[in-house]
């Protein structure tokens, strides 16, 4: 596992190179355009490719956010829009790799199929801290929706992150931040 | 006799929930801060700068914490000599929520329906309420905001007295371990006991509305809170499952006297955010 060290700057899109070159447990501060989507929103995602229907957003060296914001205020960009579970949408992950998806940020382990085609199309999961919105929604400088407005909170909104911290959690080499991070702190019972 | 206006209710609990969202209570602040400076792991020591920090930021902002501002559980202990007037308390209730979540420009999670539509309420009601009557004339309400991803992690079972105790401390460790980090740790373990299936499913909800560092009244529960949350930092997930020894913030137990025949056990989790506060009206 990466020392944490300084963080490395990287912008979107985001390329087989730059990605394949990321290490578990690695900082990194991204910035540029990133695409949200949960639950329902990949849902009809993956229903369209079925079909061979034209996508609402560009895959190719692009980076997916799991995360249904909180309303925003008046005069604010957009309410706080921290990380959702990422495990719920393992089901349709490969597909999207497959068509060229790059990245992707949410908060906890991904299933064995992800991780493989993670490795497979040279790409990296990044995880930023659950429950940390306020703090994560201050380096979103603009939103726009984009798709599936009838979907609320999941649709897809266009997003521009400006030097969005998080860290590095299954790499395009296998590694896995959570099986390396917690078998070092495991203990047995005495 | 006291009466009480209802309307009442709705103001208290409008404020509640934009309160609980927002900011943190300061044993909270300490609490979390001395795992930021204790935790030995480096990524672990990273996601509680975050945790700490974000509240800092969502309370001088006034906005929520955490997207998923969570379903209101309400518990309502009503002295049974109080005179309620202007309405009807859940309704009342209710409108608090509808109020405070619009107002407060809080996340609507709640859907009308578990299993076809799942149509948004649009106003985050209903809340679950549950109601508990007692002597007296008082009204106290305890308002929580509860994020599901530690409730999707949860768990009831109804175990045999046979090597109960052995049974139960496995439970509760396998639940941390399966919920790994999607519960959102450091957690809050809430350990309902006894009763009937539904009941220790309350009783460890209300144990995850204690206040920090309280232990159980009775040394042999306090011990095995203790010992508890030693296990469950065993497992080495720690801070978001990032690897670190601080996987729960505490363990605690509320018991029921139960049936000869079983052990009723439910494990509900709170993720790091603890949104629950006491009113008294």
């Amino acid at each position: 596992m990466a020392e944490a060290g300084l963080p490395l700057a990287l912008s979107i899109p985001l390329t087989a190179q730059a990605a394949q070159s990321l290490r578990i447990g690695q900082r990194v501060q991204l910035s540029g355009v990133v695409y949200t989507a949960r639950d329902a929103a990949h849902q009809r995602l993956a229903e369209a490719l079925a079909a061979g229907e034209p996508l609402p957003i560009p895959l190719n060296d692009q980076v997916i956010y799991y995360v249904g914001p909180a309303p925003a205020r008046p005069g604010q960009v957009i309410g706080p829009a921290g990380p959702t579970t990422a495990g719920r949408v393992d089901f349709f992950t490969p597909a999207l790799l497959a068509h060229g998806l790059r990245g992707m940020i949410g908060k906890g382990k991904r299933s064995v199929a992800v991780r493989q085609a993670i490795v497979e199309h040279g790409a990296v999961y990044f995880v930023l801290v659950g429950g940390a919105a306020a703090l994560i929604s201050q380096h979103i400088r603009q939103s726009e929706l984009v798709a599936y407005p009838d979907l609320g909170t999941e649709a897809i909104y266009r997003l521009r992150v400006e030097a969005l911290l998080m860290v590095v959690a299954n790499d395009a080499a296998g590694g896995d931040l959570y099986e390396a991070g917690q078998a070092q702190f495991r203990r047995e019972v005495a | 006799m006291r009466t009480l206006d209802v309307s009442e209710v709705s103001a208290r609990v409008r404020e509640a929930v934009q309160a609980i969202n927002f900011h943190t209570p300061a044993p909270v602040l300490v609490q979390l801060n001395d795992v930021r400076l204790n935790e030995p792991s480096e990524a672990g020591r990273l996601a509680m700068h975050d945790i700490v920090v974000n509240r800092q930021v969502a309370s001088e902002m006034q906005v929520p914490m955490c997207q998923d501002t969570g379903m209101v559980v309400v518990f309502v202990d009503l002295g049974q000599d109080l005179r309620l007037t202007g309405g009807d308390l859940r309704a009342a209730i209710m409108e608090g929520v509808r109020q405070g979540y619009a107002e407060g420009y809080l996340r609507k999670s709640v859907v009308a329906e578990p299993l076809f539509e799942r149509r948004n309420t649009g106003d985050n009601t209903p809340a679950v309420v549950h109601f508990d009557l007692n002597p007296g004339d008082h009204l106290r309400l305890t308002v929580a905001a509860k994020g599901f991803g530690a409730e999707n992690m949860s768990r009831v079972r109804v175990l045999t007295p046979a090597n109960r105790l052995e049974a139960l401390k496995r439970e509760v460790v396998q639940v941390v371990q399966d919920a790994g980090p999607n519960a959102c740790p450091p957690v809050v373990v809430g350990v309902g006991l006894g009763g009937t299936l539904e009941m220790a499913a309350l009783l460890a909800k209300k144990a995850l509305m204690r206040a920090v560092g309280q232990r159980h009244p009775e040394p042999r529960y306090a011990e095995l809170e203790l010992e508890l949350l030693d296990l469950v930092n065993r497992t080495g997930i720690g801070p978001q499952g990032w690897g670190g020894v601080n996987t729960a913030l505490d363990v605690r137990i509320e018991y029921y006297p139960t049936h000869i025949a079983a052990v009723p056990v439910a494990i509900n989790l709170d993720c790091h955010l603890q949104r629950h506060i006491d009113l008294e009206l």
